[in-house]
C-alpha cells in the first residue's frame, strides 16, 4: 500500500537523505522515499500497517535528525 | 521569504551591526580584564545568531547524531571563547581573533543558510509551478444542481461542468457543449484543440470558452493530470547512476572525512608537532565543517529535477532521472514506423478490383474490418462512409496478417500478402501500382479462395520527422526502423528519411527479438531506444533501455509501459528532449567536478592550518549554494 506524507522544516538535503535511511528501517515499512524538493515522503507500507501509528513512529525518527520538523499526512 | 526567513535575515543584520561595533571598541584600553570585556562584548552578537545552532546541537547529542554541521559549528565556536579566555593571559593578540572569529564564523554561517534555504525554497516555488496543472476543484450536476467540490470525490460517470477558463479537473467524454482547448500544459503545444459532443477530453486543458458537460470516466488518481504530477513529483523511482554514484561517494567520503580529522586532531599533538592540543583540533574541526557533502546531496537530484520540470513543460514526460542520463548516452534508437515516423491516418488512395465492382469490393473490405480497430480498417471503414449494412460472422484475426470472416455466407480474407500466401491464393504485381509508384500498404481480398482485388492504403510521413532522423544521425545516433509492414512500403520510407537500417515483416513478437538482437549486441555503456506510439508495442517500450511513446495524450498504456513520454505527436521532441538530457547531465557533471575541486583543495589546506573557519563555511555552505543556483539552470532550458 502506498502512503503519502508531507514534511517541513528539513532544512537540508542531507537530512533528508539520513531521514529516508532511517525511516526505511521502521516496523511495516517496505520502502521509503524522502522527496526533499517537493517536501514529500512516500511509504511503501503493508497492508495490516497502523498509519497514525506509523506517522508518529515517522516524526520520531525525522526529529531525531531535525527536532524542528513537522509531519503531516497529505 | 516565509517567517523563519525572516526571523533569520534580522538575527543576521542586528548581529553584523553588533560586530561591527565591536570592530571599533579598543579593548586593551580596558586594562588587564579586557579580553573578558571583549569575549563578553562578542558573545552578544554570536549568541543571536548562534543560539538556534547551539539548541540543535545540544538536542542532537541526546539523539545520538554527533557530526553534524551543527555539532561541529558548536564545538568549534566553543572552543574559540574558551581559547580567547584561557590563552588571553600571555597571548593578547591570539585572544582577540578569537572571540570575534567564533562571531563571524556563527555569523557567516547563518548567512550561508540564509542564502540556502532561499535558494531553495525558489527551486521548490520553480518545481510547484512546473507541475502547476493540478484543477483544485471540480463542479459537479448532482440532483440537478451544480456543487463545487474537491475533484478527489467525484466517481466516474457522474457529470462535471466546466466553464470558460477552467481547467478540466478529470478526464472524460464530453455530453454537450463544444470549445476548443488549451492544452499546452500538458503538450507543451499551443495550438487550441478543438472538441464537441462525443470527443474525450484530458484533464489537466483548459477550456477556452462556453460551457462543457463531461461525463467523468476516471477518478482523479486515475486521471491523465493526476498520474503526471505524481510521476514528476516523485520521479526519482529510477534513479540516474550519478546520483548512485553519490549515494556510495558519500558512503566511503564520511567515514573517511571523520576518520582523517580524528587523526588530524590526535596524532600531530601527540608526536608533539608545533601548536600543541588546541591548534590542531582547531584545524579538525574546520576540516570536519568543509566537508559536508550537502552541496552534492541536494544540487544532483535538483539539477535532474530542472531537467525533468524543463521537458514537462514542452510536454515530454520523463519518468525519472535514470531515463534523463540514459537518454544522453543513447546511441541506437530504433523506430516503429506508423504512427511514429509516419502519421498512421491512412487514406484509401487506389481500389484495383478484379471480377466486382470497387464498390463492392471496398465494401467487402469494410464490413470484414469492421471490429478491427487497426488505423488500416479504420480507414477502410471511412473510405465507404457508413457503417456496413451486414455484419461479418466468425471473424478471426491473424495477428500482423489480416483477417478471416464469413460475409453473407462467403469466406473471406482481407490482410497481407503474407495471408494470401499462407492461404495459398494467387497474387500478382499489380502493374498500376507499380507505375504510379504509391507507397503504402497493400490490402488483398479473396473471397472463397479467389483472388478479387485490393485496395491501396497509403500513410504521409510526419512533420520533422526527416530532421529528427538527420539530427540523431549527425550526433552518431544509430538509427533503425522496425515496421510490420510489407518489405517495399517499409523501405521506401526508410529512403525517404534516409533513416540508416530498415526492417520490415515484423510482428509484434518479431519487434522484441529484434530489440533484444541490438540489447545483446550493444556494448555496456551503450543505451538502445525504442520510440512508439504505445499502440501495440508496449512490449518492445519495457524492453528496450529507454522506451518512448508518442502522442500518448490520453493513452494509459503509452504512458504506463514507457519511460519517456511524449504527449503530443511532435517526432522532433525527440531531439529536444535528448538536448535536455545532455544538458542537465553537464550541469551534473559541473557540479561534481566544481565539488571536488573546492573540497579537496580546502581539506587539504585546513589539514595544513591555512584554512580559517569562514573559508571552511564557504566550502560547506557556499558551495551548496552556487551548486543549487547552477542547478536550477537546468530548469530553464531555453532552444539555442
Amino acid at each position: 500500500m502506498k502512503k503519502v506524507l508531507k514534511f517541513s522544516e528539513i532544512d537540508c538535503a542531507n537530512c533528508a537523505a539520513k531521514v529516508e535511511k532511517n525511516i526505511s528501517k521502521l516496523e511495516g515499512v517496505k520502502s521509503a522515499r524522502v522527496v526533499f524538493l517537493t517536501g514529500k515522503i512516500i511509504l511503501e507500507v503493508e497492508e495490516a500497517c497502523d498509519i497514525p501509528a506509523l506517522i508518529k513512529a515517522v516524526e520520531r525518527e525525522a526529529k531525531k535528525v531535525e527536532p524542528d520538523c513537522k509531519i503531516t499526512e497529505k | 521569504m516565509t517567517k523563519k526567513q525572516k526571523k533569520s535575515l534580522i538575527f543576521i543584520l542586528i548581529s553584523a551591526f553588533l560586530y561591527g561595533i565591536c570592530q571599533f571598541i579598543k579593548f586593551d584600553s580596558f586594562g588587564h580584564y579586557g579580553y573578558l570585556i571583549e569575549a563578553g562584548c562578542y558573545f552578544v552578537p554570536y549568541i543571536i545568531c548562534g543560539a538556534g545552532l547551539l539548541r540543535k546541537a545540544f538536542l542532537n547529542i541526546f539523539s545520538g547524531r554527533v557530526f553534524d554541521e551543527n555539532f561541529l559549528m558548536a564545538v568549534a565556536t566553543i572552543g574559540a571563547f574558551s581559547l580567547s579566555l584561557i590563552a588571553s593571559h600571555g597571548d593578547h593578540g591570539h585572544a582577540h581573533s578569537s572571540a570575534g572569529e567564533a562571531a563571524i564564523v556563527v555569523i557567516l554561517y547563518r548567512v550561508g543558510t540564509f542564502f540556502e534555504s532561499i535558494a531553495t525554497e525558489r527551486s521548490r516555488r520553480s518545481i510547484a509551478e512546473l507541475v502547476d496543472i493540478l484543477p483544485e476543484y471540480a463542479n459537479v450536476l448532482r440532483n440537478g444542481e451544480m456543487v463545487t467540490v474537491d475533484p478527489d470525490e467525484i466517481e466516474i460517470g457522474e457529470i462535471i461542468l466546466v466553464k470558460a477558463g477552467e481547467k478540466i479537473p478529470l478526464d472524460g467524454k464530453i455530453v454537450k457543449g463544444s470549445s476548443s482547448l488549451n492544452t499546452s500544459a500538458l503538450t507543451g503545444e499551443s495550438h487550441p484543440l478543438s472538441v464537441t459532443v462525443g470527443d474525450k477530453v484530458i484533464s489537466g486543458s483548459i477550456n477556452n470558452e462556453g460551457v462543457l458537460e463531461i461525463e467523468v470516466e476516471a477518478e482523479y488518481c486515475d486521471s491523465t493530470v493526476g498520474k503526471i504530477v505524481e510521476l514528476i513529483e516523485e520521479a526519482s523511482e529510477k534513479k540516474a547512476k550519478r546520483e548512485s554514484f553519490i549515494t556510495r561517494f558519500a558512503a566511503i567520503y564520511t567515514p573517511v572525512v571523520v576518520g582523517t580529522a580524528v587523526i588530524l586532531a590526535l596524532l600531530p599533538p601527540l608526536l608533539g608537532a608545533e601548536g600543541g592540543f588546541i591548534e590542531w583540533i582547531e584545524r579538525s574541526l574546520s576540516f570536519l565543517v568543509s566537508a559536508c557533502p550537502c552541496a552534492l546531496v541536494i544540487s544532483v537530484p535538483l539539477a535532474f529535477f530542472g531537467g525533468m520540470g524543463a521537458a514537462s513543460k514542452r510536454g515530454i514526460l520523463i519518468k525519472g532521472a535514470g531515463y534523463l542520463e540514459a537518454l544522453s548516452k543513447m546511441k541506437v534508437c530504433l523506430f516503429d514506423k506508423t504512427g511514429t515516423l509516419t502519421k498512421g491516418s491512412f487514406r484509401v488512395t487506389a481500389i484495383h478490383p478484379e471480377k466486382i465492382s470497387e464498390a463492392e469490393l471496398l465494401r467487402i473490405a469494410a464490413t470484414a474490418e469492421c471490429y478491427s480497430g487497426h488505423p488500416i480498417s479504420n480507414s477502410l471503414i471511412a473510405a465507404y462512409g457508413k457503417t456496413p449494412d451486414t455484419k461479418a460472422e466468425n471473424i478471426m484475426e491473424l495477428p500482423g496478417a489480416g483477417l478471416r470472416a464469413d460475409i453473407d455466407g462467403n469466406q473471406v480474407l482481407v490482410g497481407n500478402e503474407k495471408l494470401m500466401k499462407l492461404e495459398k491464393i494467387d497474387i500478382h504485381e499489380c502493374a498500376e501500382c507499380h507505375a504510379h509508384s504509391l507507397w503504402g500498404s497493400t490490402v488483398h481480398i479473396a473471397m472463397n479462395g479467389e483472388y478479387m482485388g485490393h485496395i491501396v492504403i497509403s500513410d504521409e510521413i510526419k512533420e520533422g520527422a526527416e530532421k529528427t532522423v538527420a539530427d540523431l544521425k549527425a550526433v552518431g545516433i544509430r538509427t533503425v526502423m522496425m515496421s510490420g509492414d510489407n518489405q517495399k512500403t517499409a523501405e521506401r520510407v526508410a529512403i525517404e528519411l534516409s533513416i540508416d537500417e530498415c526492417y520490415s515483416n515484423l510482428l509484434p513478437d518479431g519487434k522484441v527479438k529484434l530489440a533484444e538482437k541490438f540489447l545483446s549486441e550493444k556494448e555496456n555503456n551503450e543505451i538502445v531506444g525504442f520510440v512508439g506510439d504505445g499502440i501495440n508495442d508496449a512490449p518492445v517500450l519495457m524492453r528496450a533501455d529507454i522506451g518512448i511513446s508518442m502522442g500518448a495524450m490520453g493513452s494509459d498504456a503509452a504512458i504506463e509501459a514507457a519511460d519517456i513520454v511524449i504527449m503530443d505527436d511532435n517526432i522532433s521532441k525527440i531531439t529536444l528532449a535528448r538536448k535536455i538530457a545532455k544538458r542537465t547531465l553537464s550541469i551534473v557533471t559541473q557540479n561534481i567536478v566544481f565539488f571536488i575541486l573546492v573540497k579537496a583543495i580546502v581539506l587539504t589546506l585546513s589539514a595544513f592550518g591555512y584554512a580559517p573557519m569562514w573559508l571552511a563555511i564557504f566550502a560547506d555552505v557556499g558551495v551548496t549554494i552556487i551548486e543549487i543556483l547552477n542547478s536550477t539552470r537546468a530548469m530553464r532550458y531555453k532552444k539555442h
